[in-house]
């Protein structure tokens, strides 16, 4: 009997976990009136979208003049939406934690490449999809790379270089910031290197990945997962790394 | 890499705490100047600096502490970095609730004011600049720094708040157009001395033909913005001041919501219409459109001059997509060629109150060390600021810096050296805005006005008198800028004329014990006399 209630609860989680994502599909079927991923694609800059997605992760909360707003890395089973600023109140900030399903209306916009959704109001609905991460690293340095822009991805065997003044790391782009400023370090794959970030409001000093990257040594082989972020070019932020 | 500007602050909170919080802490003593200068002791002092992202600039602040520390080895200067100014303003308000300030900081008056509201958190800088020993070029102090007439005056005029002065100058920039000549002369124009408003919005609107395959005709991509402002606040701000038209007085007393104001927004919204014009925060750096070719008039500070022209010695964007042209520095567009006008901007370096007035005087010295020649000359050099001393402006190193304009591209690249003269030749012609507690709240919705207007018309939004009027609504709304205010951090709201909740409770608390008070003595007098 007791082998039986064990079997069914174990059952019932299963097929929770099945319907509510964690990796898994998820139900992404979109209500009425919201674009597919393929419809978000095709939208023309600085209009009206409205798109059903999935909190994957958050730069912190601000408050600016009694507003409070934060960045949300979220994605659906086809594509990502970078939502840039969007304005949110800290107690539903804390709500948006990974997986939940939100429902956004705003605008389509681009700033140096990255295409984002900005001045967005959102309601959460019921659902939950955690993606996983994607491996790009064949994709570096190819055009087609762009497609994957947002999503959370990963890239496999890269090679730490020197970053400038023969570190693995600086703290700025330029070496100019100190402990809590972005870290930037270049890793290299196939004879081409590329620059990669922990941005600070996503990842602070406290994080494992930014001691991470404080330790890295020219030379490590490293794997590394994160957001395919876009500034005039791939610009991911990592959010995870191991030094293999 | 340069970093989109957002700042995880709570600066409302923030203000609120600073606000209410000195309710609760003892007053310190106004500073007064000590009778001497213990160079037995040890000062700990701690300096908040603000750079452009620039590892040069941080490697100058180092190396300016470490010099002032081998002549006097008594201070000892801990330095904090920052990149924007925003981020120091919202750590100061922070600290100054907890009673932590820094000892010196980098900062811009308009923040001085809001710093103001606690009780003499930031010194009156008066009594020592003219102390004959540790003044400015004082007897006592142990290396060359600049007397008060040395510093330019018009600069030295910007950092007084009230009757007194709360800083000092440390680096002065304005605003400059880079322009992409070869792309003027391509469109049939000739570039001329002064910009005129006109000017670029017709060049701009030239520079909108498409050809048969849909590129822009001027330089056959598929992108082009021919006008982008950095600073949309300093757009505003700068057109109002060439226009003589309201903005705020030393009152604090706003003027901005008027008419000249509704036909600068109109004149935005007719050429972001056709995509002639766009901003920073909607489109990206005016540097990085500007080197692929992709813009012809690009705003930014002079203190951005090493990211502008095909050869900057920093940039974003990619060697493949670098276009070669002519970069012309000029200064921003004016109404008036007769009469230009250019903001004043750049950091200054005020001093908060400390129980131990000799701390405060070892920060003053600090502070005076920032003035002088080396540490102005180095810094100033690193950008298109300049030095803010006559003394260093003489002195033969500096000139001979700008008489090397373009014999590299590095630290004589001529775009940046362009870009300093362009403030030196027109130091007469700045101006700033003035200067109250909720300045940086009217400067910022002076700017954030042109960004709706903006976003709105690419959005297909009418942009007419009914928008505009509810938009005025909702930036005195959003910035509190429909309150009455004072000059000098002392504000005087028609909100906060009003007693503090607090200070409500503490007087009906007060009032209940007064009451019970009384009854008491009445009840022991009627008491004692019925026995």
């Amino acid at each position: 009997m007791k082998k039986g209630i064990i079997a069914v609860l174990a059952a019932t989680m299963v097929a929770t976990l099945a319907l509510t994502g964690c990796g898994g599909a998820g139900d992404d079927k979109k209500s009425e009136g919201v674009m597919t991923y393929e419809e978000y694609a095709q939208a023309a800059l600085d209009s009206e979208v409205v798109v059903e997605t999935y909190v994957q992760d958050k730069q912190g909360w601000w408050e600016n003049e009694g507003v409070g707003m934060a960045t949300f890395y979220t994605q659906d089973k086809e594509g990502a939406y970078f939502l840039y600023n969007m304005p949110c109140s800290k107690e539903d900030y804390d709500k948006l934690t990974q997986g939940t399903k939100i429902k956004v209306t705003g605008y389509k916009s681009e700033w140096s490449g990255e295409v984002e959704i900005v001045d967005a109001v959102f309601e959460i609905e019921n659902g939950n999809y955690v993606a996983a991460a994607k491996d790009v690293t064949s994709l570096l340095g190819q055009d087609s790379i762009v497609d994957e822009q947002n999503k959370y991805v990963s890239f496999k065997g890269l090679t730490i270089e020197d970053s400038g003044d023969g570190q693995a790391f600086l703290y700025n782009w330029d070496g100019s910031g100190e402990k809590g400023s972005d870290l930037y370090f270049n890793a290299s794959k196939d004879g081409k290197t590329y620059t990669f970030t922990v941005e600070s409001y996503l990842r602070g000093q406290d994080t494992d990945v930014y001691q991470a990257v404080e330790a890295l040594k020219i030379g490590d082989t490293v794997d590394m997962e994160g957001f395919l972020y876009w500034y005039e070019g791939i610009n991911p932020h990592i959010t995870k790394i191991t030094v293999k | 890499m340069k970093k989109r500007g957002i700042l995880i602050v709570t600066l409302v909170s923030a203000i609120s705490i600073l606000l209410t919080g000195c309710h609760g802490r003892k007053g310190m003593e106004a500073f007064s100047m000590p009778e001497q200068f213990d160079e037995s002791k040890t000062y700990n002092i701690t300096f908040w600096a603000k750079n452009d992202t620039n590892k040069t600039q941080t490697e100058i602040y180092k190396k300016a502490i470490s010099d002032f520390n081998a002549i006097y080895p008594n201070i000892h200067v801990d330095l904090r970095l920052y990149t924007d100014y925003g981020k120091i303003y919202n750590d100061v308000i922070t600290n100054i609730s907890t009673g932590t300030t820094p000892n010196v900081c980098i900062t811009y008056p308009d923040h001085i004011a809001t710093y103001m509201t606690g009780d003499k958190t930031v010194v009156e800088l008066d009594e020592m600049m003219r102390d004959p020993r540790y003044g400015l070029g004082g007897s006592e102090v142990k290396f060359d720094a600049p007397t008060e007439e040395e510093i330019i005056p018009e600069f030295l005029a910007e950092c007084k708040i009230g009757d007194g002065h709360y800083a000092v100058p440390y680096m002065r920039s304005t605003e400059a157009c880079y322009v992409n000549k070869t792309l003027v002369e391509k469109l049939g124009y000739t570039l001329p001395d002064i910009l005129t408003w006109d000017f670029v919005w017709e060049v701009s609107e030239k520079a909108m033909e498409t050809d048969a395959d849909g590129n822009y005709a001027v330089n056959g991509q598929k992108v082009m913005i021919p006008f982008i402002y950095k600073s949309t606040d300093n757009m505003m701000i700068q057109s109002l001041y060439q226009l003589n038209a309201p903005y705020s007085d030393d009152n604090g007393n706003i003027g901005i919501f008027n008419d000249s104001t509704r036909d600068i927004l109109f004149t935005v919204a007719e050429h972001a219409k056709t995509g002639a014009f766009s901003t920073f925060k909607i489109s990206s750096y005016p540097g990085n459109f500007l080197n692929a070719g992709q813009c012809i008039f690009a705003v930014d500070s002079t203190a951005g001059a090493t990211w502008m022209g095909t050869d900057a010695p920093l940039s974003d964007i990619h060697e493949s997509k670098k276009a070669h042209f002519e970069t012309a520095v000029l200064p921003v567009p004016q109404y008036d060629t007769a009469n230009i006008s250019m903001i004043s901007q750049g950091p200054s370096i005020c001093i908060f109150n400390k129980d131990d007035n000799e701390e405060v005087l070892a920060s003053w010295l600090f502070v005076q060390y920032m003035l002088s020649d080396d540490v102005q000359m180095a810094y100033s050099e690193t950008e298109g600021y300049v030095p803010v001393t006559i003394k260093a402006r003489n002195n033969p190193a500096y000139l001979d810096y700008l008489s090397r304009e373009g014999e590299d591209n590095s630290l004589h690249y001529d775009v940046k050296i362009k870009a300093a003269k362009l403030l030196l030749d027109n130091s007469k012609n700045t101006f700033v805005t003035p200067v109250f507690n909720g300045s940086t709240s009217l400067r910022d919705a002076s700017g954030q006005m042109i960004e709706e207007v903006t976003k709105a018309t690419r959005r297909r939004i009418e942009v007419d008198d009914a928008f505009i009027d509810k938009m005025y609504d909702n930036m005195k709304s959003l910035y509190r800028l429909d309150v009455t205010r004072s000059a000098a951090g002392n504000a005087t709201s028609t909100e906060q004329s009003e007693l503090p909740t607090e200070s409500k409770s503490l007087l009906i608390i007060l009032a209940v014990v007064w009451i019970f008070i009384a009854g008491y003595v009445l009840y022991t007098y009627s008491r004692n006399k019925s026995c």
